[in-house]
C-alpha cells in the first residue's frame, strides 16, 4: 500500500557547462509512493520556486518511458534501481521514509553538461547522421511485401531497434562507451535486407563517428545492458564487432 | 591496416587476439608444468631440449614477447582513452550495476599478473634460456631442480598462487570477452562460450596452481 | 463573399488527386537550390516533410524542440498504421479507407482530403519499409495485419506496441540522412516564438535558443508547422510534457485561421489520475479492449465501499456488475469507438458508481479473458501493458482489475489549410496533428500516424511546389529586415512583461487552475451554460496568470519556467477559443458533445442542415472577439447517417 514518505534528494546543481557545480540537498516532505520519481521533481520545483530559487533543470518529455528524453543517474544506477524501465517511469514507492536520494547527471565526456541534471547528448545524432539509415529517396521504392522477410529475423530487427537513444548505456558504462547505441542500430538494419546493401559502409561510419566524438573503448563489461531501459542484448555488439572487422577486411 | 590503431574496435581486435594467443601459449605453458609433477627427466628433457636456446624455441620466445607487448600495450593505451572517456567529474554514488567483478578489473588484474610476470621471468627465463643464449655465466640446466629451489619457498608459492587466482579472474572475464570482441558470439552461444571460458579457466589455473603446491609438499617427480 | 477558398481540384473524387498533380507547377532542380523552407517541428510529419523536401533540393531548416528530432511525441504512439493494402484479402479499397475515415470522423472532414490520404497510405507502407521499419510479419515473411476501432477489415500494420517509435525513426533516420547531405540543416533545442510575414506572405520565424535563451532570426521563402497539437491546454493529458499549441497560435495571432478547436479526442483507456501532484496521464493501447470488459458496481452502496477500500473489486458479484457498455451498445460492447467509450464511463462515474479513491474511474475487467484463453494467451497478448501498469499502479492486473478513465489524447482542431495545406496565410502550411484536415470530429485508432507521414512524405512535397514556383526570383531573405525587428521587439517586449511580473505562483500552479476549468466545462461533455461559465473562468485565469505568475532566473539563459510560461499564456488563450468554438457548434459531433443536443438514448446527435461546416476563427486582436467563417463541407460523394453502434 502506498504511504507518504519523508526524504532527501541531494541533487547535483550547475549552472552551466564551465561552472564547477556542486551537490544539494533538499528535504521533502509527505512525498506519496504514488507518485512518479520526476512528479517528485517537479514538487521539489515547486517548493523551489515558492522560496525564489532556481528550479533544478532536467530532461524529461514523453513520461511514458518511449522518447528516450528523460536521464538522472539516481543511488548508483542510471534511470534509477528499478529495471527495465526509465526514470519516468520509476516510483517512489521504490524508497523508504528516511531515504537519502543521490542524483546526478550522466556523466561521460561524450555528454557534456548543460544545467544541473541536463547533458548534452547531440552526439548520438551525429552517429546517427554518419550512416545509421538505408539510403532511400521518399517515393519509388518496391512494393512492402515484394521482399518477404523471415519473421525470426525481423523480430531480432525489432529488438535491437527498441533503442530510445538515452545514454544510459554510455551512463552506465565504465569506458564512455557507445557500442550498444551504435550496436542497436548497425544490428537492426543488417538483419533486413533493406539495410544490408549498405552494411559495411555503416558500420565504418558510424564506430568512426562515434570513436571521433570521445566515445570510449567497449571492454564487454555488460553494465549498458544490465541499465538498458529497453533492455538490449550486448549480442548486438559482437554483431557490429563482426559487421565491422568483415568490412575492414574486404577493403 | 592504422584501423587496428585507429579505430576501437581494431584496437580492441588487437586486444582480443593478442589474449587468444596468450590463452593458447598459457594451455601449452601448463601442460607443460604438470609434467614436472610425474617426472624431472621428462621436464628437463621438455626444458632443455625441446625449448633451451633452440633457433625455433628462440623465435617463439620472441613471438610470444610480441604477443605480450601488444596485449600489454593496448592494454594500457586502452585504459587512459577509456579514462579520459569517462569525463572529468566521477559519480558521487557508487555504481551499483550488476557485473562481473573481474570485467570492471581487466587492467589490475593484468598490472599485477605483469609484476608476477617480472618475477618470473627473472626466477625461471633469466636463469635458462637468457643466460644461455648471451653466455652469462651459471645458467641453470637443471630445470626441475631449479624450480624445486625456487617454489621450497613460502612466499614465492604464496604469490604464484595468488597472480594464478588473478589469472583466473582475468580469464573468466577475456576468453568470452576476446570471442565476443571478434564478433563470435550471439544470443545462443552467448551462455555457451561463458561457461566453456570458466571451464577452460579453472582447468588452465589449477594445473598451474598444483605445481608450487606439490613441489613445496614435496609431491613432486612421482615417477621418480 | 466568403473568403474561405478550400481550392479543391474539380473532377470525381477518385481522381482529384492525379489531376491536381498532373496539373500543378513544379521547381526546376536548379531553382530548388535557390529556395530555403523553414520546417518546425521533428514529428512524423516534420520529419518526414523536412527529409523529403531536402531530399527534392530544396534547402531545408528544421527546427525541433527537444534534443534530439527522435524524441518528438509521435514516438509514442502505440498501436498501428492503417493502409489500404487489402494484403488479408478481406474486402479492403482506398475507398473504404477513406469512407471509414469519414464517418468515424462524424462527417466533419473534407471528402477529397480524406479520400487523398487513403490513396497514399498505401505508398507510406512501402516507404517505411524501404527505410527500414521493422512491421509485424507472418512466418511466411510478408507484412502483418490487425484490427482497429471503427473498421470492419485488418488493415493496422504495426511493430509490436511501439509502431509510432519505429515510424518516427524511421523518418528520423531519413532526416539523419538529408543532415549528412546538407540538404537539411537542424537545430535542436530551439523553439519557435514568432511568425515573421513581410509583404502578406510567411518569410520567416523567430526561434528562441533554449541553451542560450537568445532570440535568433531565420528567414526562408515558406514556413511548414508541424508541431502537434494542443491537448495540453488540459495540463493533464496523453500529451509530453513540452507539446505545446504555441507555434500554431502565433500563426492565428499573425493572420491564419484556426478551424473546429473544440474538437478534441478523449481517450477511453488511460490510467486514472491517483493524485494533486499527477503531471500527465498514461494510455494504456486501445487494444485492451478487444478481450477486457468495462464494468462498475451496479449499488451505490457497494461503489462507496470500494472508494473507501472496505471493498475490493473482486469481492463484488457477478450479478452485482453493471458491464454498462455491454447492456447499452450490445452490437459493439466494449468495442464502442472512442468517443462513445469515454462518455459512457462519464456518465457512470458523475452518477456515483465510479471507483478508485477518487471515484473517477472504471474497472476494464480480464477475469473472463484469463478464463477463457488462459492466463499465457493474456500475456502473450498484452504482458507488456500489464507490466507498465503494475508499474504505474502497484496493482496485478491478471488478478485484479485494471482501473481507467477517459482523458485528453489528440486535437483533430487545428490551422486551417486548403487543399494544398497552405494556411490563409500564404506561404504557410501547416501538416500532421498541427492542422485540422482529415479526421473531422474524431478520429480513429491508427488513423494519426497515417495523416503525419502522408502530410510530410506525399503530399506537401508535391503541393509545397504549386506556392514555391511563383518565389524563384525572389531573392534569399536578410533577416535584418525591419519585420523581423518589429517581430523580435514584440516577442521580447512578451519576455520581459512575463519576467517582471514577479507574483507568487509558479506555472504549473496557474496550468492546473486552466486544466481544471478546461476539464470541467470543456471536456467530455459541453452545455451552454457550462461554457460561458468556462469563459468567464478563463479570464479569471488569464488574469492571475498577467498578475501572479513567479519566474526565477533571467530571460537570456536556460530558463525552463519562462518556457513553460510562454506556453501557457496561448494554452490559456487557445482555451478561450476552445470554449467559444464549442459554444457556437450547438449540435454533438464525435469529439465535440453537447448535452443539449442527444437523442433520448444519449447519443450525439448531429444537426447536418446548420453545421454541416468548418468553423474557421480569425484573430481580430487583444480585446477582441475573434470572427468566424464557414467552410461549408459538400458532401458529394457520402451519404451521411447518424451513427450507430447499438445493432
Amino acid at each position: 500500500m502506498d504511504k507518504d514518505i519523508n526524504i532527501k534528494v541531494k541533487v547535483w546543481r550547475q549552472n552551466g557547462p564551465k561552472d564547477k557545480g556542486h551537490f544539494e540537498t533538499y528535504p521533502l516532505e509527505n512525498i506519496s509512493q504514488g507518485s512518479s520519481f520526476l512528479e517528485m521533481l517537479d514538487i521539489l520545483n515547486e517548493q523551489l520556486i515558492n522560496e525564489g530559487k532556481e528550479p533544478v533543470v532536467f530532461d524529461h518529455d514523453c513520461r511514458e518511458g518511449i522518447c528516450g528524453m528523460c536521464s538522472l543517474y539516481i543511488n548508483g544506477h542510471p534511470h534509477g534501481p528499478d529495471q527495465g524501465i526509465t526514470t519516468c517511469q520509476l516510483h517512489m514507492r521504490r524508497f523508504n521514509d528516511g531515504d537519502t536520494i543521490t542524483v546526478e547527471p550522466w556523466r561521460s565526456a561524450g555528454f557534456p553538461i548543460i544545467k544541473d541534471l541536463m547533458v548534452d547528448r547531440t552526439a548520438f545524432d551525429k552517429i546517427m547522421q554518419a550512416g545509421g539509415y538505408v539510403s532511400v529517396n521518399t517515393g519509388g521504392v518496391p512494393d512492402a511485401n515484394a521482399i518477404p522477410i523471415p519473421r525470426h529475423d525481423a523480430e531480432m530487427a525489432m529488438d535491437a531497434a527498441a533503442c530510445i537513444g538515452c545514454g544510459a548505456c554510455v551512463a552506465a558504462c565504465k569506458n564512455g562507451s557507445a557500442m550498444l547505441f551504435v550496436s542497436a542500430k548497425v544490428s537492426q538494419l543488417a538483419l533486413l535486407p533493406q539495410g544490408r546493401v549498405e552494411r559495411k559502409q555503416r558500420a565504418k561510419a558510424m564506430v568512426a563517428k562515434m570513436d571521433e566524438l570521445g566515445f570510449g573503448n567497449c571492454t564487454n563489461t555488460g553494465a549498458c545492458e544490465v541499465e538498458c531501459p529497453k533492455n538490449i542484448s550486448i549480442t548486438n555488439i559482437a554483431r557490429l564487432n563482426r559487421e565491422f572487422l568483415k568490412a575492414k577486411f574486404a577493403d | 591496416m592504422s584501423w587496428l590503431i585507429k579505430s576501437s574496435i581494431g584496437r580492441k581486435f588487437v586486444q582480443s587476439i593478442s589474449g587468444l594467443f596468450l590463452i593458447l601459449f598459457l594451455l601449452f605453458h601448463m601442460s607443460m608444468n604438470l609434467v614436472l609433477i610425474f617426472s624431472y627427466d621428462s621436464y628437463n628433457f621438455i626444458a632443455n631440449e625441446v625449448l633451451g636456446a633452440n633457433w625455433w624455441a628462440v623465435a617463439a620466445t620472441g613471438v610470444l614477447a610480441l604477443g605480450f607487448v601488444f596485449h600489454i600495450l593496448y592494454g594500457v593505451f586502452l585504459t587512459l582513452q577509456n579514462r579520459k572517456a569517462r569525463g572529468k567529474d566521477r559519480y558521487a554514488s557508487a555504481s551499483k550495476t550488476k557485473t562481473t567483478w573481474s570485467s570492471q578489473n581487466m587492467f589490475v588484474l593484468g598490472l599485477f599478473i605483469l609484476l608476477f610476470l617480472g618475477l618470473h621471468l627473472y626466477q625461471m627465463w633469466y636463469q635458462m634460456q637468457f643466460k644461455e643464449l648471451l653466455g652469462i655465466e651459471g645458467f641453470r640446466h637443471d630445470s626441475a631442480q631449479l624450480t624445486a629451489e625456487v617454489f621450497s619457498s613460502l612466499w614465492v608459492v604464496i604469490v604464484y598462487e595468488l597472480a594464478f587466482l588473478s589469472l583466473w579472474f582475468h580469464l573468466t572475464h577475456g576468453f568470452w570477452s576476446a570471442l565476443h570482441t571478434v564478433g563470435w558470439n550471439n544470443t545462443v552461444w552467448m551462455k555457451r562460450i561463458k561457461v566453456i571460458g570458466n571451464v577452460f579457466s579453472t582447468i588452465v589455473c589449477l594445473g598451474f596452481a598444483i605445481v608450487p603446491i606439490a613441489v613445496y609438499l614435496g609431491y613432486s617427480n612421482l615417477l621418480g | 463573399m466568403n473568403k474561405i477558398n478550400s481550392k479543391i481540384p474539380e473532377g470525381p473524387l477518385a481522381e482529384k488527386w492525379t489531376n491536381y498533380k498532373n496539373h500543378q507547377k513544379l521547381v526546376n532542380p536548379a531553382n530548388k537550390r535557390r529556395l530555403d523552407i523553414i520546417v518546425v517541428g521533428t514529428g512524423l510529419a516534420g520529419a518526414s516533410a523536412a527529409a523529403s523536401l531536402g531530399e527534392l533540393g530544396f534547402n531545408v531548416l528544421n527546427f525541433c524542440i527537444q534534443d534530439s528530432p527522435r524524441r518528438a511525441h509521435s514516438i509514442a504512439a502505440q498501436g498501428g498504421i492503417n493502409a489500404a493494402k487489402n494484403y488479408p484479402n478481406d474486402g479492403d479499397s482506398v475507398y473504404r479507407l477513406f469512407y471509414d475515415t469519414i464517418k468515424g470522423g462524424d462527417y466533419r472532414a473534407r471528402e477529397a482530403n480524406v479520400y487523398r490520404l487513403a490513396e497514399v497510405s498505401n505508398s507510406i507502407i512501402d516507404q517505411c519499409v524501404a527505410q527500414g521499419v521493422p512491421f509485424a510479419r507472418e512466418y511466411g515473411g510478408l507484412l502483418d495485419n490487425r484490427s482497429f476501432g471503427g473498421a470492419q477489415v485488418s488493415r493496422t500494420f504495426y511493430a509490436r506496441g511501439q509502431t509510432g517509435q519505429q515510424l518516427l525513426l524511421g523518418a528520423y533516420s531519413a532526416l539523419s540522412r538529408a543532415v549528412h547531405r546538407k540538404q537539411v540543416k537542424l537545430y535542436t533545442r530551439y523553439e519557435m516564438v514568432d511568425l515573421v510575414i513581410i509583404d502578406g506572405r510567411a518569410r520567416g520565424i523567430i526561434a528562441r535558443n533554449l541553451v542560450t535563451g537568445k532570440l535568433e532570426r531565420f528567414a526562408a521563402h515558406a514556413v511548414v508547422i508541424a508541431t502537434g497539437g494542443y491537448g495540453n491546454t488540459f495540463f493533464l493529458s496523453t500529451n509530453a510534457m513540452t507539446s505545446n499549441g504555441s507555434a500554431a497560435w502565433q500563426c492565428y495571432k499573425r493572420g491564419a485561421y484556426f478551424a473546429n478547436p473544440c474538437m478534441a479526442q478523449i481517450h477511453p483507456t488511460c490510467i486514472p489520475v491517483h493524485g494533486e501532484f499527477q503531471s500527465k496521464l498514461t494510455l494504456m493501447s486501445e487494444s485492451l479492449r478487444n478481450d477486457g470488459r468495462i464494468w462498475v458496481p451496479k449499488k451505490l452502496e457497494d461503489a462507496q465501499a470500494i472508494r473507501e477500500g472496505k471493498l475490493k473489486p473482486t469481492d463484488i458479484r457477478e450479478e452485482d456488475r453493471d458491464y454498462y457498455l455491454e447492456r447499452r451498445y450490445p452490437a459493439f460492447g466494449n468495442l464502442v469507438p472512442r468517443d462513445v467509450a469515454s462518455r459512457a464511463a462519464k456518465e457512470r462515474c458523475d452518477a456515483g458508481y465510479g471507483v478508485g479513491n477518487t471515484g473517477l474511474a472504471v474497472y476494464l475487467d480480464f477475469a473472463d479473458a484469463i478464463h477463457r484463453l488462459g492466463r499465457d494467451v493474456v500475456e502473450a497478448r498484452y504482458g507488456n501493458l500489464f507490466q507498465m501498469y503494475e508499474k504505474i499502479v502497484d496493482d496485478n492486473p491478471y488478478e485484479t482489475p485494471m482501473m481507467i478513465y477517459p482523458a485528453i489524447h489528440y486535437t483533430m482542431g487545428g490551422i486551417w489549410v486548403d487543399y494544398e495545406l497552405m494556411t490563409s496565410i500564404p506561404g504557410l502550411f501547416a501538416i500532421g496533428e498541427a492542422n485540422f484536415s482529415d479526421h473531422g470530429a474524431n478520429r480513429l485508432g491508427a488513423s494519426a500516424l497515417m495523416q503525419g507521414l502522408a502530410d510530410g512524405y506525399f503530399v506537401l512535397p508535391y503541393t509545397i511546389q504549386n506556392y514555391l514556383a511563383d518565389q524563384i526570383n525572389v531573392p534569399r531573405f536578410k533577416t535584418d529586415a525591419p519585420e523581423f525587428d518589429t517581430v523580435e521587439k514584440e516577442i521580447n517586449d512578451r519576455i520581459d512583461r512575463l519576467m517582471s511580473i514577479r507574483g507568487k505562483h509558479s506555472v504549473d500552479h496557474i496550468h492546473k487552475e486552466l486544466g481544471h476549468v478546461m476539464w470541467d466545462f470543456v471536456g467530455m461533455g459541453r452545455d451552454a451554460e457550462g461554457l460561458r461559465t468556462a469563459i468567464e473562468k478563463l479570464k479569471e485565469v488569464k488574469k492571475d496568470f498577467w498578475t501572479n505568475l513567479r519566474i526565477p532566473g533571467n530571460k537570456e539563459t536556460l530558463n525552463v519556467e519562462l518556457e513553460k510560461a510562454l506556453r501557457l499564456a496561448d494554452f490559456i488563450e487557445i482555451g478561450e477559443l476552445m470554449a467559444h468554438d464549442a459554444l457556437d457548434r450547438e449540435e454533438s459531433c464525435g469529439g465535440h458533445f453537447r448535452l443539449e443536443h442527444q437523442t433520448p438514448e444519449g447519443e450525439a446527435l448531429r444537426h447536418d442542415d446548420q453545421f454541416s461546416y468548418v468553423s474557421c476563427w480569425e484573430y481580430r486582436g487583444e480585446d477582441q472577439d475573434p470572427v468566424m467563417y464557414k467552410e461549408p463541407l459538400n458532401y458529394e460523394f457520402v451519404v451521411r447517417q447518424q451513427r450507430n453502434y447499438k445493432s
